[in-house]
């Protein structure tokens, strides 16, 4: 692996560029974590207003695909750490498929996101372009599948820009790896796994109230 | 001239538009807001001549409610949020910590044009047609009746976010990583401290109000109820999610002024400021405060009677650092070596008009006071003295006080006194007379009022034209002495700040050998009144 000696003029040494750098990582994700947070806050003011409404929406969605999407995104966060764990000059092959396949597997998840989209179409359960729900719980419902979609929708999109950092930290990989760009995949890992808790805490939130009662 | 400097080094256009100095970026901001700040001056003005008569003489109502939602989203977002961690922070942060550049100098020439498309699409908005919500985009009006460019200019503000919240995150990461040796954190200026609270709300607050402007957004394109009590939603979380933003934004237009004020008032009274450290985490303790006072914009929209209580306390416990300040400041200058060098007389009317905004905040904080208060010109008149009193001044003040080393050039002390001093003036006879008018029970938003208000409405308008050319004024002696100004020293203050330890303007890496620092700061009474200068 060349060790590229140059670094920016504001940074006194090589690991003091990189410390910094996954400093600013970190405070990203503090941003993210509040961009979340104000909609998650919402999400729960509206299901303590609306419990019994939130848990029969909550009945509506697609548990099977969201669980296997669960696992997909699991998987792709662990092909991730692994390849932050073994980036050397000797692995960068297989670094490079680890990430391939991450990206993939993110892939794999917005395919199935869409599926699901596709089936809550069909069923009348989008807010906004396409809903119908009988009965006196239909206020709550829609307020439940709005959260369900802004959130979901907010979250793929983080998705997908970590499947192009992946994808370019890949094609790097396969070139010319640097120390460089062990930082540049240290962070792009924290972010990818900082997507993954997300899902996680939507998961809870989206697939599983009202799931033990019917 | 001797060696280049960062504004000589190149003189392509490519060379400003694809900079990655921190300098320049700094200059671009500078311009850029300039601009803004004319803009929303130019609404203030159209507002206070339509005032100026009871009647309806100038504007519609509907018209006087876009120039004031106009002024509003300009002012907050593209003027006082970017203003000093954006222009002078830019500028200073990397000089004063003994740095090259920020942590991040692509991030932040990014961060400009992500501005730069948030203004944009802003004005767009305006030159459309406007918006008339106010720049609080309340809910239901901005989701179901307004019949304005709601979404457009909700789409600025959300852009222009990012680019506050990059710039924290710059800030942030450069005062932790980029320090010079030995430069602790208690030997950081505090104008740094209270930059790095700033960024703290700048990275904590900005990405609730983007999350809360697209639940907005996404209920009036959808018309879907996330708000709208009709369905179920909740007009009240709308307000909530949008102040647990703007309070703290509240701190982001102030708490860099007060770290301007720092710098001035100890330069200016040759002294250490009084206090250092109790000024260095009052700072962090108003952003930390800051966050759990937002309910008390809400006092009167029907939120519970505990809720309004705990606010209003908390409300009373965010004055106290701010309080402490002050008392600092002045201690500061007791038996100081006061000179009334420009820089000076702004802080000077920083502290007095502050005080005034601050404890007029206080009075807006008892629940009792507030529910009369609510929507007057009460209210107008205490944010103005915050907002224009204190952050506005503190920034003009920043502005003289660091030119030299930002442009290289003296300009003319006797026109900068003058400005301050019409500032002053203009500035007290426009928003005072607001406070009188809203005592008496005028409410803020309307375009007519009743003809007994009239002679405080002039007076109000009168000072907002003596404020108008004193606002004016520095654009001519300022940019005049960028050009043929006489050519400024190294450290034409005698300061011991590092960023007066290197050339005027600085070379494009700041510092030839990278400065040490072995001294706590502010040490005016020591060594500096003897030590060479070099030119």
């Amino acid at each position: 692996m060349p060790e590229s000696s140059v670094f920016a003029p504001q940074y006194a040494s090589i690991p003091h560029r990189d410390h910094t750098a996954e400093l600013g990582m970190w405070v990203f994700i503090a941003t993210e974590v509040l961009l979340f947070g104000g909609l998650i806050l919402a999400y729960v003011v509206y299901r303590h207003a609306f419990p019994q409404d939130f848990a029969a929406g909550s009945r509506h969605t697609e548990i099977v695909i969201g669980t296997a999407n669960t696992a997909v995104l699991l998987t792709s966060s662990f092909l991730v750490a692994w390849a932050v764990e073994i980036f050397s000059p000797a692995t960068a092959k297989i670094v490079t498929r680890l990430l391939v396949g991450a990206a993939c597997l993110g892939l794999a998840f917005i395919v199935l996101k869409g599926i699901e989209y596709g089936k809550e179409y069909d069923e009348h359960l989008v807010p906004g372009i396409d809903f119908q729900f009988p009965g006196p719980k239909a206020n709550g419902v829609q307020l439940f599948f709005i959260f369900y979609f802004i959130a979901t929708a907010i979250h793929a999109l983080h998705m997908l820009i970590g499947i192009c950092l992946l994808i370019t930290l890949a094609v790097i990989c396969q070139r010319a790896p640097s120390t460089r760009h062990r930082t540049a995949l240290h962070s792009a890992a924290l972010y990818w796994h900082f997507v993954d808790v997300v899902w996680i805490f939507l998961f809870a939130l989206i697939y599983l109230p009202g799931r033990s009662t019917s | 001239m001797s060696a280049k400097n960062y504004l000589t080094a190149d003189f392509t256009l490519r060379s400003w538009f694809l900079t990655t100095d921190h300098k320049r970026i700094a200059i671009l901001y500078f311009a850029s807001l300039i601009f803004f700040f004319f803009i929303g001056g130019a609404a203030a003005t159209a507002i206070r001549i339509e005032l100026a008569t009871p009647q309806a003489d100038l504007v519609s109502s509907d018209v006087y409610n876009r120039l004031f939602t106009m002024h509003g989203i300009i002012m907050v977002w593209f003027f006082l949020i970017p203003s000093i961690p954006n222009t002078l922070g830019n500028f200073i942060v990397p000089l004063m910590i003994g740095a090259r550049d920020l942590a991040f100098p692509r991030l932040n020439l990014m961060s400009w044009y992500i501005f730069m498309l948030g203004g944009c699409v802003t004005l767009f908005a305006i030159l459309a047609g406007g918006v008339d919500t106010g720049w609080t985009f309340y809910t239901p009006f901005s989701t179901l009746y307004s019949n304005s460019y709601v979404i457009v200019a909700a789409a600025g503000v959300f852009i222009a976010g990012f680019s506050s919240i990059l710039t924290g995150l710059n800030f942030i990461v450069t005062i932790h990583r980029l320090r010079a040796p030995g430069l602790t954190w208690y030997r950081l200026p505090l104008f740094l401290w209270s930059l790095y609270a700033t960024s703290v709300i700048l990275v904590l607050a900005t990405p609730v109000l983007a999350i809360t402007l697209l639940l907005m957004a996404t209920e009036r394109f959808f018309g879907v109820g996330i708000f709208d009590p009709r369905i179920g939603g909740d007009p009240l979380l709308f307000q909530h999610l949008f102040w647990f933003y703007s309070h703290p934004a509240v701190y982001i237009m102030i708490l860099p002024g007060m770290g301007v004020i720092n710098e001035l008032v100890s330069c200016f009274s040759r002294k250490q400021v009084f206090g250092y450290k109790f000024v260095a985490w009052c700072s962090l303790a108003i952003a930390a405060v800051g966050f759990l006072v937002w309910g008390h914009h809400m006092f009167v929209s029907g939120q519970s009677l505990i809720a309004s209580l705990v606010f209003s306390f908390m409300s009373f416990i965010v004055a106290v650092p701010s309080a402490i300040k002050v008392f600092n400041w002045t201690a500061t200058l007791h038996k100081g070596s006061i000179h009334f060098d420009a820089p000076m007389l702004y802080a000077l009317a920083f502290i007095g008009l502050f005080t005034i905004g601050g404890l007029t905040g206080l009075f807006l904080a008892c629940l009792a006071f507030d529910v009369h208060a609510t929507d007057t010109y009460f209210v107008v008149a205490h944010f103005h003295y915050i907002m224009v009193g204190g952050m506005v001044t503190a920034y003009f003040g920043g502005l003289h006080y660091w030119w030299p080393k930002i442009t290289g050039r003296l300009y003319s002390e006797y026109w900068a006194r003058t400005a301050a001093i019409l500032i002053f003036f203009g500035f007290n006879l426009t928003f005072f007379p607001q406070f009188i008018l809203g005592a008496e029970g005028m409410p803020r938003r309307y375009h007519v009022y009743p003809p007994e208000f009239q002679v405080w409405n002039v007076l109000s308008s009168g000072g907002a034209a003596i404020l108008a050319v004193a606002y004016l004024m520095p654009l001519f002696y300022l940019g005049y002495s960028a050009f043929f100004g006489k050519r400024a020293p190294a450290n034409p203050w005698n300061a011991p700040g590092l960023e007066w330890q290197t050339s005027s303007p600085p070379p494009e890496f700041n510092f030839a050998p990278q400065p040490v620092v072995t001294r706590e700061p502010y040490q005016y009474n020591e060594r500096f009144e003897a030590e060479p200068q070099n030119a």
